[in-house]
């Protein structure tokens, strides 16, 4: 069937701000089909509140709005923009919601707007526990006994009909929010109740318990004419009761014979056929381990995480396919992108083996639970690519970026035998850490299968690899050793550990025989057919395919790897920009990275793509066989700016600002020279490498200090001590990991906080603006409200920054991006932070300012000054828009984690708000964020005495807007003195009514807790605010933050303007 | 052990030798599926040929008896890049090394299969050797690997008596069907075994009675018609047109098989007499070649064939696309096809080439794909109640009754 010639503008609905269940995997989908219906002629509106994304690019969509992701304001947009048609399934979960508002309430109707794809009724169907349950029902697939419950009484009597254990889903969540199973009452009324709350429309399925079986997921497509195709299956290491994006995950399944795998398949089609979905769709199943008996867990109606990575996993383009689908075209009429002799219902064949490891925020929610439940925490992930699964899975654990590298890199040795079984019946992320050391205990595959339920097919690869460490450890090196112990990705180092020796002298060895890495294609057909678009893996033992281009110029862009707190999809923005930049310049462009959820790693980015791990050995290895010319470092993040040394060792030329000016940046003394010889002023400090050197500094600066590890990204570690007891305790968490480098000690100054991005070409510089944040010092700037352009300081302080951006970046011979954060006290400006490289807020500056900013730094890079690229150097004139960044986070999933802002990055992701006016800007950026009051009119506010006087200005406000405060006893008294009435709660401590029985009552708005000095010891306020996040209630931990609030609820108003940012 | 794959181009591949020790001589193929390694190996059509499987870890599962496709394995070697050392799966009955080795089936593993692929892609399906022997004088053995023809193997594949596989009556239980000759009770287990559901909706072939010609003809073949309710007698494939004729069947089924069609003369011959009758007649794969044969048309070898479970086919009549389990060297020549007498129902949707043939005026369809998987998507088992519905002279036969077209 052609296209739909009826379709010609339509509208995109983006997922919004990141948060952990819903990651960067929708602006790869989201992109990738905006890029497929714009090759079809067809006019994109895309609608996304998430600044940091490609999809939001003028270049991606034709109209873009960065608007909060309100039914309201789509139905604004659409009033506006009059799309004719809309495409809701390429948003995730979020995007899908809102889509089916926009239709139920006949809006879409209405306005003569079609839903495209996949109908409303098919998604009803799907997402619909009773309405799902019933349809599978009909067409005999199975379901695991289950009812839908509105209350906890029938959670209670059905549960008590089917037994214990049950497990628990809400409906309409993301990254199933709220689930969990409940071994006895008193856990499912917890679980329940939380999560009746958080389902859309009140619903939470109940349903046996099936943890233990394997989980399948299928990948299918189909078109309107009923060709149905699967892309990929994927096999779950982590059986039923882990979240699949928590889980371990290979691709294709590894333990299921043609029987189970067709027995699923077939199912897989039945289901989408009887669905009538159109496009894409992820069923997950449960597979008994000994029986053909099998469950169907749910359906997504829509791209997903695992289609991204069926997509990286496999090279079909399942989203750009989803979209020309969604316009009319049929499987056989589409044009497989990688063979160009197959088409789209080719189902992709792999001769490799993929393997996925959840990135986990535990490096950064220290006292979080670790547990993985079925409630997802992972921020991001990593895959990677080999011919066996050893080799796979190895390459993923070092790909993490989290001081892993291999088997060992957890120590359980000290455990016995009975504490590892204990230890074994722990669902965490260190799970196959503990079932290597298990092994190397002597502890049977049968054992470790009866508590983990892990397959012993999974486990006996483990073995292979512990028995490898083994043979290392107490056999000669020969070369056939080393041959194996290569074929399995063993990296150089950890042999070099293993054996004693010298990683040189491995590496000398691999060398003198011949032991180089080959790389193969991911060709979607397992080469039966010649393929065209090189997409790398590497493996030992083969010929390689790869293979040295000569002709154009040749640069290396390093990319990010996995998402986590602190280095997201920004980076990953600015290493595509980057990209395209050289690529528009001639440049033949590489990208290297890991992430399957981002843009850089679709196979049509780059010239080339290697799917690898970011380490000195892989980025070498690819060094070896392409030879460019250059390589960027400061697009990807921390991960590109670590691999500088080496490539330098390489031989490997750094384009743009050179390594050594890098590292005068970062190291201390280098960067103090400059700052004399620039004469910029920063807060005192020095460097230590022990709590004792720690507390010296701190004595003579004189507390409130800042100690912070250096070279890191988001402030991991940061944090300000008040005492030299705090000094002790952060010291040692830092040290926990063995540090490179020194850990800074300054004294904490508190003021406005500045950011600057800029450009400079060696001689100019270009900034685009100013941003101010919210918040004063103190609170990370990833977790501050950020403004465009500064709206509170002069004239005066601008040029000064200005003028200390320009000294800076040339004392520092910055060639390419540069960022800057500064704090501005009176008229005074101190410098915080230099970081010669990309940041989180250069996608938000340049789609605000309209300055392509990644674009100029490229061009730079290779040679133009800013002059030449039509821009006067010096500070940009500002715009005529307030555009404000919202940080937003992901607490509620991570049960545990410390909510209050720090000098730690906490954020997930970001929304923006864009107005001519600043309170309506701020009022978008709150409702982007999901902040939408009020509703009841009930607040608890609870504050440190240092913050009393500004709370009462807060609480006068919030009393004038109509609501009821509630405060504890001191905070209670200071507002009622001054004449905001304000009524007390007890402490949790004392006797009932508390002010936790208010929270949980659920008609509180918002909490307003600021902790005690320096990192909060107190219990109260920590389970205040834990609880208050994970009943819905939002809770806010710094008065700048609960100041903008109000002035943004003072500010609310019904009807905002839009702003197409495409036109900027 | 170190062995070795020498292809008659002279290019060799050093790896570990697994199963059998024997040096054989034979056509060299590669199979694209991920899983069902057992169901190729026990697939006669691989008869005179030796696999190279593309996904690199083989052997995860074990061997589960109950889904072998015929009583032995076929291909004369197996080329893998990765054995599994256990295998793991409730059904398993024993390692892969195991079965190799008690059915004389050598091979290699620890290759480069994706190189190896790329060379047969590139040049075309030819022969090789597997030999443990290191000591090999090129000069000498090429001749000899290129000498190989693959032969005369229906013969070797066919059972060697006719034998009658009753139906199975309900639903729930398939099995076990006790057989005779090369059906062995076990094998028929496998539909019931631990309540492995049936893709059967409805029993619509009961009281019908089918004459299976096997050519080498996967056990699902009868199977399939049998959990339908048919009775299927399966005779050798010298079996003469009359006495099939004389027996009456209400259908006849042409199996799949191995080799080239061209070298079936004496088959051809009595598949054309079938042909002239009116019994409806459904074919597979070499049995579809053959017909296509004896009604005047043309075969010809391709490059490196059809082998997986992955291709698309298109149904001509109503263009929806099915993912099709393959496994064929040689293909009808659509460019000699005489309208009148044959056209084309199915193609492949990558390549263009016959997958499938209607017979104008007759109760004739043949496919050049396995509607009967094992290995590969069950997507294409609406054909065997098409041709139910063809021995029960349902008016239209069906063609538009296919999955998912609601």
């Amino acid at each position: 069937m052609p296209k739909n010639p009826n379709v010609k503008r339509v509208m995109v609905i983006g997922s919004g701000p990141i948060v952990i269940g819903q990651a960067a995997e929708f602006d790869y989908a989201g992109t990738q089909a905006c890029r497929s219906l714009k090759e079809e002629g067809v006019e994109v509106i895309l609608v996304n509140s998430n600044p940091a994304t490609i999809m939001t690019d003028k270049d991606i969509a034709d109209k873009v709005y960065i608007e909060p992701l309100t039914v309201k304001v789509l139905e604004q947009i659409i009033e506006k923009e009059k799309p004719d048609s809309i495409l809701p399934t390429l948003g995730g979960q979020a995007g899908l919601n809102l889509g089916m508002e926009l239709e139920e309430s006949g809006f879409l109707a209405a306005h003569g707007v079609t839903l495209l794809g996949t109908t409303a009724a098919t998604i009803r169907n799907a997402e619909g526990r009773q309405e799902f349950k019933d349809l599978m029902e009909r067409i005999g697939e199975p379901c695991a006994a289950s009812k839908v419950v509105e209350n906890l009484e029938d959670g209670i009597d059905f549960t008590n009909s089917i037994g214990y254990p049950v497990v628990l889903r809400p409906a309409y969540t993301l990254g199933g929010s709220g689930g969990g199973i409940a071994h006895n009452q008193a856990e499912l009324e917890e679980i329940l109740e939380n999560g009746l709350r958080l389902s859309r429309v009140g619903q939470v399925l109940v349903e046996r318990c099936i943890a233990g079986w394997k989980e399948i997921e299928y990948e299918v497509m189909r078109d309107s004419a009923g060709n149905c195709i699967t892309v990929c299956n994927m096999e779950n290491i982590d059986p039923v009761g882990v979240h699949t994006g928590d889980s371990i995950v290979v691709a294709p399944s590894q333990t299921l014979s043609d029987k189970e795998y067709q027995m699923l398949r077939t199912s897989a089609l039945n289901i989408i056929n009887e669905l009538r979905i159109t496009g894409g769709c992820n069923v997950q199943f449960a597979l008994h381990p000994t029986s053909f008996e099998y469950c169907v867990i749910e359906v997504n109606p829509r791209v997903s995480r695992s289609s991204a990575l069926a997509s990286k996993a496999t090279g079909y383009p399942i989203a750009k396919v989803a979209a020309k689908i969604a316009l009319g075209y049929t499987l056989d009429e589409i044009k497989n992108a990688i063979t160009q002799k197959t088409y789209a219902s080719f189902e992709p064949t792999l001769d490799y083996c993929v393997v996925k490891l959840p990135r986990l925020p535990f490096d950064k929610f220290i006292t979080a639970k670790r547990t993985l439940t079925t409630q997802m925490k992972a921020t991001g992930e990593v895959m990677s690519i080999c011919d066996s699964f050893e080799g796979a899975l190895m390459k993923a654990i070092r790909s993490l970026e989290q001081h892993v590298d291999c088997l060992l890199s957890y120590d359980f040795s000290g455990l016995s035998v009975e504490e590892l079984e204990k230890r074994l019946k722990v669902v965490d992320d260190q799970r196959i850490w503990v079932i290597a050391e298990a092994i190397r205990k002597g502890i049977s595959y049968e054992t470790i299968h009866n508590i983990t339920m892990i397959d012993v097919w999974f486990i006996d690869k483990i073995a292979i690899l512990v028995e490898m460490e083994q043979a290392l450890r107490t056999q000669e090196l020969t070369v056939p050793l080393l041959k194996e112990a290569k074929r399995i990705e063993f990296p150089d180092n950890v042999i070099a550990r293993l054996t004693g020796k010298r990683e040189e002298e491995i590496k000398k060895l691999r060398y003198d025989n011949g032991i180089r890495a080959a790389y193969k294609m991911v060709d979607t057909c397992a080469a039966e057919f010649a393929a065209s678009t090189p997409y790398y893996y590497s493996v030992y033992g083969g010929e390689c395919e790869a293979r040295e281009t000569r002709g154009r110029k040749k640069v290396l862009v390093l990319g990010s790897g996995p998402i986590r707190i602190g280095q997201g999809i920004e980076f990953d923005y600015c290493s595509v920009h980057a990209t395209w930049a050289f690529s528009k310049a001639g440049y033949e462009t590489i990208i290297i990275n890991n992430n399957p959820e981002t843009v850089s790693t679709d196979f049509d980015i780059a010239d080339k793509l290697y799917f690898e791990p970011l380490t000195p050995e892989d980025v070498e290895s690819i060094v070896n066989i392409e030879k460019p010319d250059g390589a960027v470092v400061q697009f990807g993040g921390q991960t590109a700016i670590k691999l500088t040394e080496s490539l330098m060792k390489m031989g490997v030329p750094i384009l743009g600002t050179k390594a050594e000016d890098v590292d005068a940046a970062e190291d201390r003394e280098l960067f103090d020279k400059i700052l004399e010889e620039t004469q910029i002023p920063r807060a005192a400090g020095g460097t230590v490498y022990t709590a004792e050197e720690a507390k010296e500094v701190a004595n003579r600066l004189g507390y409130p200090v800042l100690v912070r590890p250096s070279y890191v990204l988001g402030g991991q570690g940061m944090q300000i001590a008040i005492s030299d007891a705090e000094i002790e305790e952060f010291m040692a968490i830092i040290n926990r990991i063995a540090q490179d480098h020194p850990i800074l000690v300054d004294k904490y100054l508190q003021g406005k906080e500045i950011e600057v991005d800029a450009v400079c070409d060696g001689r100019d510089i270009l900034i685009p603006g100013i941003m101010e944040h919210i918040e004063r010092t103190g609170v990370h700037s990833g977790d501050s409200i950020s403004v465009y352009p500064a709206p509170t300081i002069g004239r005066l302080i601008k040029e000064k920054i200005a003028e200390y951006t320009r000294r800076l970046a040339k004392a520092l011979h910055v060639k390419g991006l540069i960022n800057i954060q500064f704090i501005a006290i009176g008229e005074d400006v101190y410098v915080i932070e230099v970081n010669p490289r990309s940041s989180r807020t250069v996608p938000y500056i340049s789609k605000v300012t309209g300055i392509p900013i990644v674009d100029l730094a490229t061009e730079v890079i290779i040679g133009k000054t800013i002059r030449e690229l039509g821009y006067e150097p010096g500070l940009q004139p500002e715009a005529e828009y307030y555009a404000i960044k919202m940080p937003v986070f992901s607490f509620e999933k991570i049960r545990g984690a410390e909510i209050s802002l720090g000098p730690e990055m906490k954020s997930t992701g970001e929304c923006l708000g864009i107005a001519r006016d600043f309170n309506e800007a701020l009022y978008k950026a709150f409702l982007g964020a999901g902040v939408s009051l009020p509703k009841y009119k009930n607040m608890i506010i609870t504050v440190k005495d240092a913050d009393k006087g500004e709370a009462i200005e807060i609480g006068r406000r919030f009393e004038k807007l109509g609501y009821t405060i509630y405060a504890t006893r001191s905070t209670a008294a200071a507002l009622n003195e001054a004449g905001v009435k304000a009524r007390k709660v007890n402490k949790i401590s004392q006797e009932s009514p508390t002010v936790m029985d208010l929270i949980l009552g659920h008609k509180i708005d918002l909490v307003i807790d600021t902790p005690t000095q320096g990192r909060d010891k107190s219990r109260d306020g920590f389970l205040i605010r834990r609880t208050a996040i994970e009943t819905g209630v939002h809770c806010i931990t710094a008065m700048d933050t609960a100041k903008a609030l109000v002035t943004s609820l003072e500010n609310a108003s019904n009807d905002l303007t839009l702003v197409d940012v495409a036109k900027l | 052990m170190k062995a070795f794959l020498i292809l008659e181009d002279g290019t060799v591949f050093e790896g570990i030798h697994i199963g059998a020790d024997r040096e054989i001589i034979s056509e060299i193929v590669f199979n694209t599926s991920m899983a069902g390694y057992l169901e190729v190996l026990t697939d006669p059509s691989y008869a005179g040929q030796a696999v190279c499987m593309t996904y690199p870890l083989i052997g995860n599962y074990g061997i589960c008896k109950d889904d072998m496709e015929s009583l032995k394995p076929w291909p004369d070697g197996l080329l893998v890049r990765e054995l599994s050392r256990i295998p793991s799966n409730f059904r398993c009955d024993l390692s892969i090394q195991q079965f190799l080795e008690e059915n004389n089936v050598p091979g290699v593993a620890g290759i480069d299969t994706r190189a190896l692929t790329k060379i047969l892609r590139e040049k075309g399906t030819m022969n090789g050797m597997i030999t443990t022997n290191e000591n090999f004088v090129l000069e000498e053995i090429l001749p000899e690997i290129k000498k190989y023809v693959t032969g005369k193997v229906v013969e070797r594949v066919s059972c060697k008596e006719k034998f009658v596989v009753p139906p199975s009556l309900t639903l729930e239980q398939n099995g076990p069907l006790s057989g005779e000759a090369k059906f062995d009770s076990g094998l028929y287990g496998s539909g019931g075994r631990e309540g492995r559901p049936s893709l059967v909706k409805e029993l619509n072939g009961v009281g019908l009675r089918v004459a299976l010609l096997d050519l080498g003809a996967k056990d699902n073949i009868a199977r399939s018609l049998a959990e339908r309710g048919c009775e299927v007698t399966v005779y050798p494939c010298s079996t003469s047109a009359e006495e099939i004729i004389a027996s009456n069947p209400d259908g006849i089924m042409l199996s799949n098989g191995p080799g080239d069609p061209k070298e079936c003369e004496d088959i051809i011959r009595e598949i054309r007499k079938l042909y002239d009758t009116d019994i409806p007649i459904f074919a597979i794969c070499l049995g579809h070649q053959l017909m296509a044969l004896a009604t005047g048309a043309d075969t010809y070898k391709m490059k490196y064939g059809h082998r997986g479970g992955n291709h698309p086919v298109k149904d001509l009549q109503t263009g929806r696309v099915y993912i099709s389990s393959q496994n064929h060297g040689y293909v009808v020549d659509m460019d000699k096809l005489d309208p009148k007498v044959a056209v084309p129902a199915f193609i492949n949707v990558n390549d263009g080439t016959n997958e499938g043939l209607a017979y104008t005026g007759k109760n004739i369809f043949t496919v050049q794909y396995h509607p009967e998987s094992c290995p590969g998507p069950q997507d294409s088992r609406y054909l065997f109640d098409r041709f139910i519905r063809m021995m029960r002279g349902d008016a239209g036969e069906g063609l538009l009754d296919t999955p998912g077209n609601q």
